[in-house]
């Protein structure tokens, strides 16, 4: 294994790129705010301190939407929307969609009654279920019948569940009064482009007034109408989040410019995801070698565009089928054969219930992160690091090293510890034993990391971690994330003044490519 | 009656059922199929074929050799 991972590999090919971008960010910070330090860090993680309290109430127990909340709260999606209606170069509508759904898994198509039946045996189950989405697998829109339909079910039968869609927005203009008249107060435009040139490398067609239209007018349309879509969408309250694929070489710069559009046009939140493209999912884009950005490109594009705009970066790219918290996929327990079997007893007092429960432990975890801060009121330093932790939600330092299925990523400085995204891994650990090539993954996947925070590590990971100059730590074993990220943080420096440990510049790191892997 | 769907190659998205102006697509033990009955190759609705334009996957709407071309009524051409 001590040959295999040379991190030096990714910034010799795209240290011209990165450059590039690095340039970009410079030029467009100007226009963001830059002062703005609770603004800055909001990703919609920080609570009402810096978000209106009505915009707080649509976003607090809306994973998909607050940072903060998807530690505590779980969202489905119900595939009842298999037609699209443009064609993208990063899908493959044989497999599904390789970015907006996860590939190689056949979604189960549901209707809308089938679709309604399971939304109550989910959120029975599990009370912390808060949001119904229809996300495909095709587009929402292209199928407006079955999609309004299952929101009218759902909204009879569970009030309390908050609905959002996800479209392309080619037919958005036509929907948004009916998406307005159902209460959906939550929907998400993948918008890629606002330059058609752009835009006629990623679309190669749509199907617009019964003809399918190519090239640079087939995207000047579509650009036409997403953004269209998404002025009458906020202009009725509606929160808008925008999807954007990474794909360097063709929209990674220009990204800038969609920030711009879509800010400018009143999105609240604005989810910039990076290209999925192996071979094997047969896309245009894997099939043609197009990469997907590394670990290093994301967050330097992502930290590019926060300024006034949210920007998310805890989006999974889940399945249009998934069921659980982000990061988990329960959707295997609810497949339509165990679902038209099960009892089902909606009870939303019960859920209110376990609701409020979750509400406290979010306070105390808020508290417990506040009072740490104000012991590093006092310090002064530039230094900031990444740390990886393994956690099952709850906002705690709760998962064993080897069974992580992914690392959450935060950026630790003086002004506290900020969430910057996450890193999906192999499930290292299966059987208790460990594999090597599979350490070898994960290592690759938080190289930019100066510390990995576990609840539990074997010996023999821990040596090959501290061996990659990555250091386990598992003395926070249970305890919430933050406060014990920013109590490491303040003996890191410590540590790094007393000259017991040298503060070095970590290198980039690997986006796992390819399907969930599910056990 | 003349447009057919490869099943191996249809994924069942069911975009042209609801294109298709005379009904003539179902779906049919998993896959869709188009009625040959109905179908008119949508001469005298659209200029092109609406289950070729919409379908995801090239070449699975296609032309069925094993039947007559579609006549429109009034032996226009």
């Amino acid at each position: 294994m001590e040959e295999a991972f040379q991190p030096n590999e990714f910034e010799a090919a795209n240290a011209d790129q990165l450059g590039d971008l690095l340039q970009k960010i410079a030029d467009h910070k100007g226009c963001g705010t830059s002062g703005g330090s609770g603004k800055a860090s909001c990703g919609t993680s920080a609570g009402p301190a810096d978000m209106a309290p009505e915009v707080w109430e649509k976003v607090k127990n809306h994973p998909c939407y607050s940072e903060e909340a998807h530690h505590h709260y779980a969202r489905m999606h119900v595939a009842v929307a298999p037609a699209c209606n443009i064609q993208c170069n990063y899908c493959n509508r044989k497999y599904d969609c390789a970015n907006e759904s996860r590939p190689g898994v056949v979604s189960e198509k549901l209707t809308p009654e089938q679709a309604a039946k399971k939304v109550l045996a989910v959120a029975s189950t599990i009370p912390q279920m808060t949001v119904l989405g229809i996300a495909g697998p095709g587009d929402p829109l292209a199928n407006p019948a079955k999609t309004f339909k299952t929101f009218e079910l759902i909204s009879k039968t569970a009030p309390d569940i908050k609905l959002c869609l996800s479209t392309n927005g080619l037919a958005l203009p036509d929907h948004v009064d009916t998406i307005a008249s159902f209460n959906v107060d939550h929907v998400t435009i993948t918008i890629n482009m606002t330059d058609p040139q752009v835009g006629a490398e990623i679309y190669p067609w749509i199907f617009w007034k019964n003809k399918r239209v190519t090239g640079v007018e087939a995207a000047k349309i579509l650009t036409d109408r997403q953004l269209q879509g998404l002025e009458m969408l906020t202009e009725r309250g509606i929160l808008c989040k925008v999807n954007s694929v990474m794909i360097p070489g063709v929209n990674d710069q220009h990204l800038v410019e969609v920030n711009k559009a879509v800010k400018s046009r009143g999105a609240f939140l604005h989810n910039i995801m990076p290209l999925i493209s192996a071979p094997e999912h047969g896309t245009v884009f894997g099939l043609n070698g197009q990469r997907g950005p590394s670990a290093q490109e994301l967050k330097a594009l992502q930290d590019s565009c926060e300024g006034e705009m949210n920007m998310m970066r805890h989006c999974r790219q889940c399945r249009a089928d998934a069921v659980g918290l982000l990061g988990e996929d329960r959707s295997a327990e609810f497949t339509t054969d165990k679902i038209m079997e099960m009892e089902v007893k909606y009870d939303i007092d019960a859920r209110q219930a376990y609701q409020n429960k979750v509400e406290e432990e979010r306070m105390a975890k808020v508290e417990a992160k506040n009072a740490e801060l104000q012991t590093l009121a006092g310090e002064a330093s530039d230094v900031s690091i990444l740390i990886a932790v393994a956690t099952k939600g709850s906002g705690r330092v709760n998962e064993h090293f080897g069974h992580a299925k992914e690392f959450q990523i935060y950026e630790l400085s003086t002004k506290g510890a900020k969430f910057v995204g996450h890193r999906r891994v192999d499930l290292y650990c299966q059987g208790g034993y460990g594999d090597e090539d599979s350490l070898e993954t994960v290592i690759r996947a938080i190289n930019d990391c100066a510390a990995v925070f576990v609840a539990k590590i074997g010996g023999c990971p821990k040596d090959q971690l501290i061996a990659a100059g990555i250091e386990p730590v598992d003395q926070y074993a249970f305890e919430f994330i933050e406060q014990s990220a920013i109590a490491y943080f303040k003996d890191y420096l410590g540590r790094v003044n007393r000259g017991d440990i040298q503060h070095v510049v970590r290198g980039d790191a690997d986006i796992r490519q390819g399907a969930f892997i599910e056990v | 009656m003349t447009y057919k769907i490869v099943a191996s190659q249809c994924t069942s998205c069911s975009a042209c059922e609801a294109e298709c102006p005379n009904v003539a697509i179902s779906e049919k033990g998993g896959t869709f199929v188009i009625n040959p009955k109905k179908c008119t190759e949508c001469i005298g609705y659209f200029d092109v074929p609406q289950c070729v334009a919409v379908c995801p996957v090239d070449n699975t709407c296609v032309i069925d050799n094993s039947l007559p071309r579609y006549q429109p009524a009034g032996g226009a051409a």
